[in-house]
């Protein structure tokens, strides 16, 4: 009599591998595995989102009286910097294609492992690296970077902002972007060659396609970033005058050099987690995308336009070409509608399953549509003279962000017992939901109130007009609801802790990692099913249940 | 109309801009309803009754279709209106009063051509802008340190104050009154101070401000002299953040 295994053994090699090497802390330093780098990632880059988020509730603890005294003129300058430069740089991309990304894309097509695992361990050194640096600015004399997270030419000058605390910005930046590129690397490398058999382009799952594109995105948008960085501090440390007007230089050329950047750079953060939420949508609605190859086209035509639109930063410096910009902007609208159409035609006749991983699918994409929808606004330059620098401009961007946040805890609560092979506890994934659903709303909708009544971004105090006051509180009890909801996550973790174990498929998973072990062994499956769509597990698991092609529906309707 | 949270302000342009503001909104408001009832009813009804598997449909091109042509259609529309604003506001009419306006770290030195006229005021002391009604007025936008944002809220207009550029617009005021104004582009420690006020008076009123500040030398000059203050070493009293702006 045989030994039964619980599950068929058809690659010896990998079936019977042990694996054998450090462990512990020395396992950490020198692995080059993708899911352990992946989960390295994410939980330096979540410590980020609590970081940044602390400075946020004390950026809206000052702004609760017109002349707050909790900080200095020039603590708040260094306090937003570093919120937005901790949540953009250190937080949101790294959580996304560093984190998630790393650890479910290579499963998804059934790669062993990421194409270049050395590199992927250096980029999240890089990644590492780069935060500290950054962040090391607060124990510098002259204290962090206050610039604001964009670091506009010549304030960002070695005139106007001297001190170390700006160089170790550029400095972490800098590494940051490595790591982003050569993460962007490996993810194309990865995408391309690594494809199980079977698994041909319009077979891979929503968040592989994003994550190429975002990859894509990557390569194009951020060697411009890093060149602008070299710049400036040859500016501020070799002599050169490339951004200084008294030297012949340009300050609206670090501008352009941003924003070519920092627009793309928007839809390098949200394409993950649009991929996220198109992978939740449908498993917990039991049936496939809708529109799946739609929906693909829209991510190809976003990122495409992406590269056009940068200058719409720039409207109200004059020196730009509105009506180009304007259009491109305003079109990006169409295939993001698209994708929110296809999410709804996704739910629509399903089983809608609300786990706390759809919950936040669906908060995701509530939130979503305010701040996209008020981004149309912003598009027309007119209205964006209005509201521009304005309070305005920051509730549209949270509104977008806060949804992000809210499709990358479902990313959590969805992979995480994949990953752990323990699922988190519900019922408080659930209460955590509303807090940071209710929360994020409480936190944003005061702040286009306030923006169109005529609040800059960026005051530390507003002495002159105190009736700004109530609004602004309304927003602090909405940004101490959102903390809550991150502490009810923390909570979750350790109330959850190898308490409830996952199984390999809790969710009923249309993908490839769904069909392997959680977590999966060291080069991920011990056996492939056969690939003939997008959804191989789901395939597997319900031969009778196959996606309907286009012009079949007559068929199959009852 | 509702307003939906914007004012009309007290210009020919911030009126055309609150009904773009408006003609956007009421867009906004009905694919956005649209939207939000799509979503609570599919959450609501489809939500799961059992463990049958609903069907497996993926595609309907033509509802795909409506979806992609219908937005393409509605951006189109939105564009042209843009353009429509857009054109006027930006708008160069002829006009005979001009107003240099030059922004500096922290503060806003106002001049009149052709006049030693000269208004300088750093943060709270929140100088004033004195310009006439239903007159073009041309404002040309300079700054002499880092990028800085004139803002009105009155006008709904803002613009940056940039370094080595020239910027030019115009604006014509519908009212007479007082209008607060401040820096909107991050320019370092007292960016949340930098504050201006914008009066707009009759044309008349506006002729004899003129003539009656060119005659005062002693204006002008202590302007000069508040000017040479520029550089960096000033620091309003820390008295000045409490006592807020009247």
């Amino acid at each position: 009599m045989t030994e039964v295994l619980d599950r068929p053994v058809e690659t010896p090699d990998h079936g019977h591998e042990q694996h054998h090497g450090p462990t512990g802390i020395l396992k950490w330093l020198t692995t080059t595995d993708h899911k352990i780098i992946g989960l390295s990632y994410t939980v330096t880059s979540v410590m980020m989102l609590v970081i940044g988020g602390a400075f946020a509730e004390l950026i809206r603890a000052q702004l609760t009286t017109p002349n707050g005294t909790l900080v200095s003129l020039a603590q708040y300058n260094e306090l937003f910097t570093m919120h937005g430069s901790v949540m953009i740089y250190l937080f949101a991309g790294p959580f996304a294609f560093g984190g998630l990304a790393n650890i479910i894309v290579p499963i998804q097509i059934g790669a062993p492992d990421m194409a270049f695992p050395r590199l992927n361990a250096l980029s999240y050194w890089l990644y590492l690296m780069g935060s500290i640096t950054m962040l090391s600015g607060f124990f510098t004399a002259g204290g962090a970077a206050n610039f604001g997270w964009v670091g506009y030419a010549p304030l960002s000058s070695s005139i106007n902002t001297p001190g170390a605390g700006a160089d170790l910005w550029i400095g972490g930046l800098l590494l940051t972007g490595f790591s982003a590129i050569f993460t962007g690397v490996n993810l194309c490398a990865t995408i391309f060659y690594l494809r199980a058999p079977g698994m041909t382009m319009f077979r891979m799952p929503i968040f592989t396609w994003n994550m190429l594109v975002t990859a894509i995105l990557i390569l194009l948008a951020f060697p411009v970033l890093t060149a602008g960085l070299i710049m400036l501090y040859a500016d501020r440390h070799f002599g050169t005058h490339i951004y200084s007007v008294a030297g012949g230089g340009v300050p609206v050329l670090w501008q352009h050099i941003f924003w070519f950047w920092g627009h793309p750079e928007v839809y390098i953060l949200a394409l993950p987690f649009f991929g996220m939420a198109t992978e939740i949508i449908p498993v917990f609605s039991k049936k496939p995308v809708f529109g799946y190859k739609g929906m693909i086209f829209a991510t190809l035509s976003i990122a495409a336009l992406s590269l056009g639109v940068w200058a719409h930063h720039m409207f109200t410096t004059g020196v730009v070409l509105l009506p180009f910009f304007s259009i491109m902007s305003l079109l990006i609208a169409v295939p993001t509608g698209i994708k929110i159409f296809n999410w709804i035609g996704t739910m629509w006749r399903g089983q809608i399953w609300f786990s706390t991983a759809m919950l936040m699918a669906i908060g995701f994409l509530l939130t979503f549509l305010i701040g996209g929808l008020t981004g149309i606004y912003l598009a027309s330059p007119p209205l964006d003279f209005f509201t521009h620098d304005t309070y305005f401009v920051i509730a549209h961007f949270h509104s977008v962000v806060m949804a992000l946040v809210l499709a990358g805890m479902g990313g959590l609560y969805y992979w995480g017992p994949k990953v752990t092979g323990y699922l988190l506890n519900e019922r408080i994934g659930k209460i955590q939901f509303w807090f940071l659903f209710i929360g994020t709303q409480v936190f944003t909708l005061p702040l286009y109130l306030l923006g169109l009544r005529g609040m800059p971004r960026r005051m530390a105090v507003y002495p002159h007009d105190p009736q700004w006051k109530f609004l602004n509180d309304l927003s602090t009890v909405g940004a101490v609801l959102i903390g809550v909801s991150t502490l009810l996550f923390v909570v979750n973790i350790i109330v959850s802790w190898k308490k409830y174990p996952a199984g390999d498929n809790p969710w009923d998973g249309h993908t490839l990692e769904w069909f392997t072990t959680s977590p999966p062994p060291h080069h991920n499956f011990y056996r492939l099913p056969q690939i003939r769509s997008e959804r191989p597990t789901w395939d597997h698991n319900h031969p009778e249940h196959k996606a309907v092609p286009h012009g079949k529906h007559a068929e199959v309707t009852p | 109309m509702p307003t939906f949270g914007a004012s009309q302000g007290d210009s020919t342009s911030s009126r055309s801009v609150f009904h773009l503001w408006q003609g956007f909104s009421v867009l906004a408001a009905i694919i956005g309803g649209l939207v939000v009832a799509l979503v609570v009813w599919a959450a609501l009804r489809y939500r799961r009754r059992g463990d049958a598997i609903p069907a497996q449909y993926q595609y309907h091109i033509p509802l795909e279709l409506l979806y992609t042509i219908v937005p393409i259609l509605i951006v189109f529309g939105l564009f042209a209106a843009t353009l429509v604003v857009e054109n006027k506001e930006l708008a160069n009419p002829k006009t005979s009063v001009t107003i240099d306006v030059n922004a500096f770290q922290w503060g806003w030195k106002f001049s009149y051509p052709g006049t030693p006229v000269v208004v300088v005021g750093q943060t709270t002391q929140a100088p004033t802008m004195v310009m006439p009604s239903d007159t073009n007025v041309h404002i040309n936008l300079t700054s002499t340190d880092v990028v800085h944002g004139f803002y009105v809220k009155a006008f709904n207009f803002s613009r940056y104050a940039l370094p080595g550029v020239l910027n030019q617009f115009t604006i014509r005021a519908v009212k007479t009154g007082t209008f607060f104004g401040q820096c909107t582009q991050l320019c370092g420690l007292y960016h949340s101070l930098m504050f201006f006020h914008v009066k707009v008076v009759t044309p008349a009123q506006y002729q004899t401000w003129l003539s009656q500040n060119s005659s005062n030398a002693a204006v002008a000059a202590a302007a000069q002299s508040a000017q040479s203050q520029q550089s960096a070493t000033y620091v309003p009293a820390k008295t000045t953040l409490s006592s807020g702006v009247k």
